[in-house]
């Protein structure tokens, strides 16, 4: 079986203008989204407690809310939770940070006492203010350490057009899934930063790839200008940027489909960056690598230079 | 021709026989077991084996092993129903000197274990249990810190006979005005014998002259670090309490204190467990009544208390206290520098230390206890318990005050024990929870059986997949994917990494991603023999020069998935570490292995016309 049986001779990058644009408009209608209608952020970053239990029988979520009533607690979320005779309860944090952790213990005392028998607490997250922000603090950092480690990684192996390129597609595809996150209002928490910085990984897999190709082209095709050769390169990789797509996709939609709550928000991030990594690595990666100017010089790496020739391709 | 030499072959070879065996414990499951370790974190007696074992034959409860090492022995049933009656067994006849604790005990065999090979550990998320990170109110601490030393000024100042207008304290300063000027180096002096570590200065306040004392950084760093020992060590007596198998209290960064109590379900009293308070109070030993014969009788006369010391042995103590914990500054192990043996240093502050003074003038030659006091929660009786225990008794050889020595103790363990217990009982700096996350272990074996059912299907998925769409080379990427899964859970057992439910998100991801390489070396292939190569330069054309794209795709990967190991925390931890460990895997499986099949499947034939991918 193959997707392609000849090799494919598709223009890609006659489409970059209009990509350039429809990309444009994702990053606008992303950031909109993100400024206007926020993000929905989890506990992690929020502080707040949480709380999961599954009673005996289907719940009676207005005894829940009357015996909370009346322990005393006013801003709460009562909810069902899977199925009928699970509920999860939130609280927002509270201004003194000492009262917190004994919120928790007070809930369920309350829950015990709404009268539906037993209850099975299956889990229970306590944040402090003070944790959330740090938390939302290391996953910037670390999405900042990621960027600038690639940054300087493929500015070493390939050429500065080409990292500028990569990390162009990387923040294209951060603002974009978040934009996305943002739009259809899935929790953001601690999971789906680790799938961001997963997506980051991914997409950069999918770019290194058809730049590997693009110098390996440069250096063949002698006589050829870059358009075609870029063009080339994402032609010959096609098969294989599919495939791999592909089996990832697959993968996550088992997780997506069967790995239950915790994990879906994650799952469901992975799979909106992959696809807009695909994406970005074409029309956003190479596009930028193009429009910045690359040239079959700055990849040979044998070439006696003139003094003065190479300050061309210093950033 | 493509061949391995033979050295390549036993290489991969190799590697895979390791991995499978290191893997391996993860498939025998587990063995519900009591565990039993020494409530003082003491070494266990040697006859306790014999003990157990007596103790469960006469309860008729089968038992299928006893295992004992230095610091906890292990009972292994045969189901869970004789686990816990042997929990409740044991527990009522070893006492409260030892800890009896509910544990799964991987059924590892023997000869794995003899090489060090042991299952993943399972995270909190996946097998249910407590974890609470605490913060130490560092603020409180150094407010105290503040408050005894304008105490000590104050003591020191009045001693020497030096007035002064007023001793105030602010941020890290403590500044006393004089009333008289000409007193300023009496007054220095005063100050630098009652408390050395504090630098001094003088200064001039509104036309009187201050004496103005800093307190260090080292101090503070001390303070700030003794602190966190201090509830550490409380917090492990607490949470030797509650029975947990594997509990872990460790320090993160600066200020905090982690508590994981895997196992662990209520957690509302594991809070309040984890939460009591401990002090200490010296008192004066009773030495004109017999303890023994007090303790025999119940007749205790009516100025003293009856107590019991470590050992269970009777201690007749005083009522009247001399010192408690609030005024106990600091305790350190070390060794008498005369004698050599291991000594326990204590410093009081001022008013503890007058106290102090007092009573040993009177007591020379007699002895004194150390009593340790905790209130414990008990959910038995559903309140907290005091439990009080004398922790040290020693006789006072010169009156003292401020610091002194107790020495003539057996060990320098026991010595850095003592000093523990004596800076629990001091004056703690208050904590905090500040994160708890809590998993119900229905919840847990759910995760498990999610996480596993999601890598399974996956899996399959792209098994499936990549044999359709490959045919042979398939098959040969599907073998080493397989291998891949092994390496994956060999390696993580082998370091003993905890496996939670982002990890297994992150194998999932690398299973997905693993097939990259593959693809990237068949895709090769394939464009050589369209370009009419012959089949056995393809092969070895298409692995050649795949080889730096996939070099270069994953260091890349590896880059961001340490990046995330790094900076993240909890999940993103978890699942940086399977996917790091997946990309450095998947690049031997990918590359070597599917290249050893290729080589023995294809490699030496020569009239080869076509390759099935």
């Amino acid at each position: 079986m193959e997707f392609f049986k000849k090799q494919t001779h598709i223009d890609f990058l006659k489409l970059r203008r209009l990509a350039f644009i429809f990309s444009a408009l994702l990053l606008l209608a992303s950031i909109t989204s993100v400024a206007t209608r926020g993000l929905n952020f989890g506990l992690d970053f929020t502080g707040g407690t949480l709380i999961e239990a599954g009673f005996e029988q289907a719940v009676n979520l207005d005894a829940v809310r009357s015996s909370l009533d009346a322990a005393g607690f006013q801003d709460y979320v009562v909810q069902q939770f899977g199925d009928a005779s699970s509920i999860a309860v939130r609280l927002a944090p509270r201004e003194q940070e000492e009262s917190n952790a004994e919120i928790s213990s007070a809930v369920l005392d309350a829950l015990q006492q709404s009268g539906q028998g037993e209850i099975d607490i299956r889990r229970v997250d306590f944040v402090g203010p003070q944790i959330g922000k740090e938390l939302a603090e290391k996953g910037a950092l670390a999405m900042f350490w990621v960027l600038l480690g690639i940054l300087a990684y493929v500015s070493i192996r390939f050429q500065w057009r080409f990292s500028v390129g990569a990390v162009t597609a990387l923040v294209h595809d951060i603002i974009i899934t978040t934009g996305i996150l943002s739009f259809t209002h899935i929790q953001f928490d601690l999971t789906v930063v680790a799938a961001l910085l997963a997506v980051i990984g991914y997409s950069l897999n999918d770019t290194i790839v058809v730049f590997d190709r693009i110098r390996e082209n440069f250096q063949g095709m002698r006589k050829t200008g870059p358009v075609e050769v870029i063009n080339t390169a994402i032609n010959q990789m096609l098969s294989r940027t599919i495939m791999t797509s592909g089996t990832t996709l697959l993968v996550l939609a088992a997780l997506y489909v069967f790995g239950g709550e915790a994990i879906s928000g994650f799952a469901l991030t992975l799979i909106i960056g992959i696809v807009v990594g695909t994406y970005s690595s074409i029309y956003v990666a190479s596009a930028v690598t193009l429009r910045l100017g690359v040239s079959r010089e700055d990849l040979l790496e044998t070439k006696v230079e003139k003094e003065g020739a190479n300050l061309d391709s210093m950033p | 021709m493509n061949h391995y030499p033979l050295w390549k072959n036993l290489l991969i070879a190799f590697v895979i026989a390791i991995g499978a065996l290191y893997a391996a414990p993860n498939l025998f499951g587990d063995d519900p077991s009591v565990q039993i370790s020494s409530a003082r974190s003491q070494a266990l007696p040697a006859d306790l084996e014999a003990t157990i074992s007596n103790t469960l034959n006469d309860e008729d409860i089968a038992f299928k092993a006893i295992e004992a090492d230095s610091q906890r022995l292990l009972v292994r049933l045969n189901n869970a129903e004789q686990q816990i009656r042997a929990q409740q067994v044991l527990s009522e006849s070893l006492g409260r000197q030892y800890v009896t604790a509910l544990n799964l005990a991987p059924a590892t065999p023997g000869w794995l274990r003899a090489l060090g090979a042991v299952p993943m550990v399972l995270g909190l998320d996946l097998q249910g249990g407590v974890h609470f990170l605490m913060e130490v109110d560092m603020v409180t601490a150094e407010r105290q810190q503040q408050e005894r030393i304008v105490d000590e000024i104050r003591t020191a100042l009045r001693e020497a006979d030096i007035r002064y207008q007023s001793v105030t304290a602010s941020g890290r300063t403590v500044t006393a005005v004089l009333r008289d000027a000409a007193q300023i180096d009496a007054a220095a002096s005063a100050v630098a014998r009652q408390n050395p570590e504090l630098g001094l200065d003088s200064a001039e306040r509104n036309g009187d002259m201050a004496l103005v004392a800093r307190i260090s950084d080292e101090s503070i760093q001390e303070l700030r670090q003794r602190s966190i020992e201090q509830n550490i060590v409380t917090l492990r007596n607490r949470v030797n309490e509650l029975g947990v198998a594997e509990p872990i209290v460790q320090q993160q960064g600066e200020d905090r204190i982690v508590v994981q109590l895997p196992g662990v379900q209520d957690t509302v009293q594991a809070k309040r467990i984890i939460g009591a308070t401990a002090t200490l109070e010296y008192r004066a030993v009773d030495t004109e009544n017999d303890a023994v014969a007090a303790a025999n009788s119940g007749r205790v006369p009516p100025t003293s208390r009856l107590y019991y010391d470590r050992n269970g042995q009777p201690v007749l103590l005083k009522k009247r206290l001399i010192v408690s914990g609030d005024q106990l500054i600091g305790a350190n192990s070390g060794f008498d520098p005369t004698s050599g043996s291991p000594m326990v240093s204590v410093t009081l502050d001022s008013a503890g230390a007058r106290r102090m003074f007092d009573f040993t003038t009177e007591n020379v030659g007699k002895p004194m206890a150390v009593l340790y006091i905790e209130d414990r929660y008990d959910p038995e009786l559903g309140r907290n318990r005091r439990v009080e225990e004398v922790i040290s008794v020693a006789n006072i050889r010169e009156p003292f005050g401020k610091r002194f020595q107790t020495t003539g103790l057996g060990s320098s363990d026991e010595a850095a024990n003592l000093a523990l217990f004596l800076r629990a009982g001091a004056l703690a700096a208050p904590v905090q929870i500040v994160e708890e996350r809590t998993i119900g272990p229905s919840l847990g074996q759910e995760n498990i059986d999610k996480g596993f059912k999601s890598v399974v299907i996956g899996f399959a998925l792209v098994l499936i997949f990549m044999a359709l769409y490959y045919k042979v080379f398939g098959m040969f990427a599907n073998i080493a994917l397989l291998l891949n899964l092994v390496l994956i859970v060999s390696v993580l057992s082998m370091f003993g990494a905890t496996l939670t439910l982002p990890g297994i998100a992150g194998i999932v991801l690398t299973v997905g991603m693993a097939v990259d390489a593959n693809v990237l070396i068949f895709e090769r292939i394939r464009e050589e023999l369209r370009l009419g190569n012959s089949p056995q330069n393809s092969i070895r054309s298409g692995y050649d020069k795949a080889f730096s794209t996939i070099a270069d795709a994953n260091v890349t990967t590896l880059i961001a998935s340490i990046a995330l190991f790094a900076f993240g925390t909890g999940p993103i931890k978890g699942f940086a570490v399977t996917l790091s460990i997946g990309i450095l895997t998947s690049m031997f499986t990918a590359i070597l292995v599917t290249r050893a099949l290729v080589n023995k499947v294809y490699g030496q034939r020569k009239q080869l016309k076509a390759l099935a991918i």
